[in-house]
């Protein structure tokens, strides 16, 4: 009866264990794949060891990817973070405005990203999308916004922002309705200022949740396909070519198997430790965050 | 004073209503669009005779795209992957929460790591193997890979639910002549049930707006709405009043979900970081 017991949480977690080594054994395939050159024309590939790596570091089309995925999730994250808190600042002041608005926030997030590029590709259509149409008294009726590089990269954001600043603005409105209220009636009582509260108070209470949106949302981003699917194809030219965008014309588009998998395998590292040194970074702003406290 | 801090609050409720315009005009300007009829798309903007025809011609199929098959495609794999991740995730959740052991914790952790790793790294080996096992195309071929989404997410949070039922109540079960199998399913289950159901429905929006898996995996059979609706964009004259109906009735079951559960989003976006 005795091992049967010990045995029992092993019995429970089997099935998930299972299931988990499913994912992780094509996980394990492509790792594998990308040591050959293994593609649609090459059925029975040799193997490459690392030289499948080595192309893509010294690709000009490789560094130009990993740039414009920075700039995209740095640019995406950057301006979500700040719509997001100023939202549910705006939100918290509970006005009747805010709470009948409230209930609608999360709209465009539970939007699939892809059709949510969809939708915005129809109204920014340059000749009769309707954005242009309502900027046209203001003399802006001609913008070709993705069909400019610099364009095209800040309106496949703008969508990445239209989505996904809700998330960001629920996480913080959380976070600000948590906060105890004992240290705000002792700020007004000693007659501070709006600016000194926040910048004393709300803000270094407020930063862990705030960077829990961050961390999602930064490394989401970094590997954002849906919208620049939709929205641009990674053009025009290869002015939008997300590493994720590169590894799938690589690899579905070219059928060179082994090559895209080996972008997907990079861009995993990235992925990988810009986490460890956010989670790490957490840690310090919760101990922070508890000393305000 | 009054009047200053009058007009900072008008002022602060007009940038509300300006950033909810930016959020919600793209939906009406769908609805608009979805209901234009096909002689009037680009000759007027705001003004124009309403008519269903768009979706009429979307759900009727007559665009050679199926996309009522594609609408229950979408519908079968969302199903059979929530429910799939709640037999397997919820005892293990469970036992997570209960009993810290090392192997649970690493199980923990590989799941998370799902939820952060680039899908093409495990979509791209399963095209090519898909397609030698015979599961390309198929609803059970993408309720498995589908688990990469709902899998970590049913796990994380139902564990966070467990973590906080306190463990008396099974242990009073327990000395009742419970087994550790009947406390779970009489006593604990029943406490965390508007979690099971938040976390499968949030689970369910996940998988039904999935994109690149019935990209890469599907062709036809299997192929789900989310793919369909691209496919109205194809060809020399997009058809905006049929995309913008697509978009549209691919929207509808998330958006409905999603009003359902607003209290129980910050946990189940966070993966159980933040709680509400």
């Amino acid at each position: 009866m005795g091992w049967r017991l010990a045995l029992r949480p092993y019995l429970l977690i089997v099935p998930a264990l299972l299931l988990t080594c499913g994912i992780l054994y094509p996980f394990g395939l492509g790792l594998y794949y990308t040591l050959f050159d293994f593609s649609a024309s090459k059925p029975q590939p040799d193997m490459v060891r690392f030289e499948n790596y080595e192309t893509v570091f010294t690709q000009e089309a490789f560094w130009n990817s990993a740039w414009v995925t920075v700039l995209y999730a740095v640019g995406a994250a950057a301006v979500e973070t700040v719509l997001g808190v100023a939202v549910a600042l705006l939100l918290h002041r509970s006005t009747l405005v805010g709470r009948v608005l409230e209930k609608i926030l999360i709209l465009p997030l539970m939007i699939a990203p892809v059709i949510a590029a969809i939708i915005w590709k129809l109204m920014l259509q340059p000749s009769v999308g309707v954005v242009n149409h309502l900027l046209r008294p203001f003399g802006l009726g001609g913008v070709q916004w993705t069909d400019t590089p610099t364009g095209a990269l800040l309106s496949s954001i703008a969508v990445d922002v239209w989505v996904y600043t809700p998330f960001v603005a629920i996480l913080a409105l959380a976070g600000l309705r948590s906060l105890p209220t004992s240290p705000f009636e002792a700020a007004a009582v000693d007659g501070a200022g709006w600016w000194y509260t926040f910048r004393r108070l709300t803000l270094p209470m407020l930063w862990p949740y705030v960077l829990v949106a961050v961390i999602f949302r930064f490394m989401d981003s970094l590997k954002v396909f849906d919208i620049i699917y939709a929205l641009t194809e990674g053009g025009p030219g290869d002015s939008t070519v997300v590493l994720q965008i590169r590894a799938y014309l690589e690899a579905i588009r070219f059928q060179r198997y082994s090559f895209g998998i080996s972008y997907t395998i990079v861009l995993w590292a990235v992925v990988y430790l810009a986490a460890m040194v956010l989670v790490k970074h957490l840690g310090k702003i919760q101990r922070k965050a508890a000393e305000v406290k | 004073m009054t009047v200053r801090k009058r007009l900072l609050g008008w002022l602060a409720d007009a940038a509300l209503i300006l950033y909810f315009v930016f959020a919600l005009f793209p939906i009406a300007w769908m609805v608009i669009l979805s209901l234009k009829p096909t002689n009037e798309l680009f000759s007027t903007y705001f003004s124009f005779s309403p008519t269903l025809d768009g979706y009429r011609t979307v759900l009727g199929d007559s665009e050679g795209i199926p996309f009522v098959r594609f609408f229950v495609n979408s519908l079968v794999v969302s199903l059979g992957a929530v429910a799939l991740s709640l037999v397997v995730g919820l005892p293990a959740a469970y036992a997570s929460a209960r009993w810290r052991f090392k192997g649970s914790e690493n199980l923990m952790f590989t799941l998370l790591s799902f939820r952060f790793a680039p899908e093409l790294t495990v979509i791209i080996p399963l095209f090519v193997l898909y397609q030698k096992l015979g599961l390309f195309d198929t609803y059970v071929g993408m309720v498995w890979v589908l688990q990469l989404v709902t899998l970590p997410l049913i796990v994380w949070i139902m564990r966070s639910y467990f973590a906080d039922l306190t463990p008396e109540l099974e242990q009073a079960a327990l000395l009742d002549g419970y087994t550790r199998k009947q406390a779970f399913v009489k006593v604990a289950l029943p406490l965390v049930k508007p979690g099971v159901a938040a976390v499968s429905l949030l689970a369910f929006i996940f998988a039904w707006n999935n994109f690149v898996f019935p990209l890469i995996l599907t062709s036809n059979e299997a192929q789900t709405v989310t793919v369909g609706a691209l496919s109205f964009l194809g060809g020399d004259r997009p058809k905006y009043n049929l995309t913008a109906a697509a978009a549209l009735v691919s929207v509808v079951p998330p958006l409905l979900l999603a009003l359902t559960i607003q209290r129980y989003l910050v946990r189940g976006l966070s993966f159980g970081a933040v709680k509400s």
